[in-house]
């Protein structure tokens, strides 16, 4: 009698996993193409009626033809449709950047409150981030345009903070710096100021790798930095002056002017985003074992030592990977802006430019590319900050 | 001994009726030293300012009139007053099906059941309400205590397989019941999806939302971490696109084109639903990647122990790992259901009624003008209520399946 070993016997081919495997990637392919065909075959020939040419991107290089409320660069409406797109991306940016420092000071400003051994200040940040995470962003984005930043007095009766900033129906009027002659040397005294401070942070961590005792780096350096800067400052002849806004007549002079639409997104954004941010890094900071503070302290460490050498190190290897995605739901969820007329990206390429040409595929196609390549971009730094700072195991 | 750890000692040993006075809690946790009296003081102030603020504008500034006179409006949109019945019949359905769960889920009345059956007769006490409406509701309460006793007087084993039964026979008949059948001037008349609108649309695009996108989102997430190299890399492709583009450009690019991809000839899908199948297909990639990190929690010998036991592939993944990578998610989850539930105001930007479309709808109006403060705010705390019970019911949900305890 012949021995067979289980493994010499080969199952029927329709109950062989590598065949079955094979079989299904090949059926799962034929139908994803066969309906991606399908589509875009409806599709050419819907357009086919529509333009003369079925896809073309030739139309943005033509004359735009309409006016965008707030532009970063230079833009009128003659200039063609792929400088309007352009300036949509730039305010997008601007939102986004904006909207991401300040979230992230409130949001840890918050979280901390939250984490608070004080009974009130805890409960006051509880109850902001149950209320905020808890409401859509375009009711918050439309009530605050709407009910609020619409609601200002008139430029006559605007209300004065200190600053001085004024604001009313037409916007928030801020003091804002007016580069001189000598704005460009002083750029380069500054550079030059960034440069020494790196060398004085270098020379004192080696110091400090001799020696044993840490110096404060980041603290010397920034002092280094400041004293070259002040330098500059007095020894340049008044490198900007400060222009202030002040009222005339029916309208603010000076200054520099955010227009209600632009303030109105990037509170919402910051508003909305910090009660994210906040829960992110409450549950960073209640992830370090109590353990490790308890560690710190018989080691001699202050509390502020413990919290910059223990406690935070860790807390952000929990923190960052959250944290990233909820800088990218802001980028992605500035694109609300065409509720409230702000001329973002979405606003100015989805909307006007789309409707005047009439461009779908091609429109769609650059919009949802640059989205996903900001996506991609922000999400590939963000890695890459988190391996270096991950926890470095065997 | 130091004495700070003296002072650690004498706290603990303090007997229970002096630990607990009004005293002693407030010296601890709000005047504990200099710097958290200071605290405490600014954030009483705050307070202060806050609710006055806030009380003035609601008892003095606001002008809730708005309310009440487009109360219909807000909960229902277009759907023809004629036809509300119907609308009643799918809440009082509605009720007993939440009493038929709630027996299940819960041997004895719970504290949430209980709080459950007491909504509709708190809603009874909204001033504005017709004593219609009141009956209504009442009928509704009813419906609920009834599901919940008939579900009781079943066999035990009998239970689970009646409530699913009931359950989706819930969903056909709503259908129906909404959608209408049969000719203009029958008993039923057909209402197009189109006049559906406020509330009630909101809470129906987030429900088939979240019904049409979980099971795409867990093929997904299994086809990602599938060892076929051409399932996992389309998944990834499909995750990842749709996962780094607003919702918007998707709704919008649904309502464009939608029907371009659609051979010629084949009839217009309606708004509505092209805006549900923008919201589907953007939720799933969510879900996908929420389930992708329960699939991941599983160790290694789960899979192994059910092909030791001879259980195909598709077994395992349904009954052992399926079942345990979800209840890992179940906090994660509900948040996803709760944001897409927030992400359905975004209709409202390509012409559609729900919630926020209608708020829009009656701040165009005339007679309304410059009341967007009340407005939006009734529009905010709707959305507020169902967002945090939803959370809430999660947490609990969590307690129960001992997430993180097993």
């Amino acid at each position: 009698m012949q021995n067979i070993h289980a493994s010499q016997v080969r199952p029927p081919f329709y109950r062989d996993e590598r065949v079955l495997g094979i079989f299904s990637q090949v059926l799962v392919v034929v139908i994803v193409l066969g309906l991606g065909l399908f589509f875009f075959s409806n599709m050419i020939s819907g357009l086919r009626e529509k333009h003369s040419v079925a896809i073309s991107f030739s139309f943005l290089g033509q004359a735009a033809g309409f006016d965008i409320g707030e532009s970063l660069i230079e833009y009128s409406r003659e200039r063609t449709y792929l400088r309007a797109f352009v300036v949509g991306l730039l305010n997008t940016f601007q939102v986004a950047i904006l909207g991401i420092i300040f979230a992230t000071a409130l949001g840890i400003l918050i979280g901390v409150m939250r984490l608070s051994g004080n009974y009130l200040v805890s409960r006051i940040a509880a109850v902001y981030i149950e209320v905020f995470r808890n409401i859509p962003l375009l009711v918050l984005l439309i009530f605050w345009a709407q009910g609020v930043f619409l609601k200002l007095p008139r430029v006559a009766e605007a209300i004065v903070l200190p600053g001085p900033i004024f604001l009313s129906n037409r916007g928030v009027a801020i003091p804002w710096g007016i580069p001189t002659d000598s704005w460009p040397t002083y750029l380069l005294v500054l550079a030059a100021g960034i440069i020494l401070g790196a060398v004085v942070a270098y020379f004192l961590r080696e110091h400090g790798k001799r020696t044993g005792r840490m110096p404060l780096v980041t603290l010397w350096f920034l002092v280094t930095v400041g004293a070259v800067g002040l330098v500059g400052w007095i020894v340049l002849p008044q490198p900007m002056t400060i222009d202030q806004p002040f009222l005339e007549g029916f309208n603010t002079q000076g200054g520099k002017i955010l227009s209600q639409q632009f303030m109105a997104l990037l509170s919402g954004l910051i508003i909305y985003t910090a009660a994210f941010i906040a829960e992110v890094v409450r549950a960073g900071i209640q992830s370090v074992s109590k353990g490790q503070r308890e560690a710190a302290t018989a080691l001699g460490l202050t509390p502020a030592q413990t919290l910059r050498l223990v406690i935070f190190p860790q807390a952000l290897r929990v923190i960052i990977p959250p944290l990233t995605s909820q800088y990218l739901n802001l980028t992605k969820n500035s694109s609300l802006a065409i509720a409230i007329g702000y001329p973002d990206l979405f606003a100015v390429a989805g909307n006007t430019i789309l409707n005047q040409t009439g461009r779908e595929i091609e429109m769609f196609t650059m919009i949802m590319g640059t989205y996903l390549s900001l996506s991609l971009l922000t999400s590939l730094l963000m890695n890459a900050y988190n391996r270096r700072i991950r926890l470095v195991e065997r | 001994m130091t004495s700070a750890s003296d002072a650690q000692t004498d706290r603990s040993v303090l007997p229970i009726t002096e630990r607990y006075t009004l005293i002693g809690w407030l010296r601890r946790n709000l005047f504990s030293d200099a710097f958290n009296s200071i605290l405490t003081l600014v954030a009483l102030v705050f307070l202060f300012f806050v609710a006055r603020n806030l009380l003035r504008w609601a008892f003095a500034t606001a002008e809730w009139g708005v309310i009440p006179a487009n109360f219909n409006l807000i909960m229902r949109g277009q759907y023809p007053a004629t036809e509300a019945w119907r609308l009643w019949l799918v809440i009082y359905l509605l009720g007993a099906v939440v009493g038929v769960t709630w027996r299940l889920i819960s041997g004895q009345f719970s504290g949430v059941a209980r709080l459950l059956l007491t909504i509709p007769f708190f809603l009874m006490l909204i001033p504005f309400f017709s004593m219609g409406t009141r009956l209504n509701l009442f009928i509704t309460a009813v419906a609920s205590a009834a599901g919940y006793y008939i579900e009781g007087y079943l066999p035990i084993q009998r239970r689970g397989r009646a409530a699913v039964y009931f359950i989706l026979a819930y969903l056909v008949i709503m259908l129906l019941l909404l959608r209408g059948f049969g000719a203009d001037d029958g008993p039923m008349p057909p209402v197009s999806p189109i006049l559906w609108g406020g509330l009630l649309l909101s809470l129906l695009l987030a429900f088939f939302g979240i019904t049409l996108s979980f099971p795409l989102g867990v093929a997904l997430a299994l086809g990602r971490q599938s060892h076929l190299p051409a399932i996992r890399v389309m998944s990834v492709i499909y995750i990842e696109f749709i996962r780094g583009v607003p919702l918007i450009s998707l709704l919008f690019m649904g309502q464009v084109m939608l029907q371009l991809f659609l051979p010629d000839g084949f009839p217009l899908v309606d708004r509505v639903l092209r805006a549900l199948v923008a919201i589907t297909l953007f939720s799933a990639a969510y879900t996908a990647e929420n389930v992708r990190g329960g699939l991941q929690s599983i160790p290694r010998g789960q899979y192994e122990a059910a092909q030791a036991l001879g259980l195909s592939a598709y077994q395992s993944t349904i009954n052992i790992i399926l079942p345990q990578a979800l209840r890992a998610v179940i906090p994660v989850l509900v948040g996803q259901f709760i944001s897409l539930f927030k992400d359905t105001t975004l209709v409202a930007l390509v012409g559609i009624f729900d919630l926020l479309g209608i708020a829009r709808t009656i701040l165009a109006n005339p007679d309304w003008l410059g009341t967007h403060q009340e407005v939006y705010a009734i529009i905010a705390v709707l959305f507020w209520i169902f967002s945090y019970s939803m959370s809430y019911a999660s947490r609990r949900l969590e307690r129960r399946l001992g997430v993180g305890v097993r």
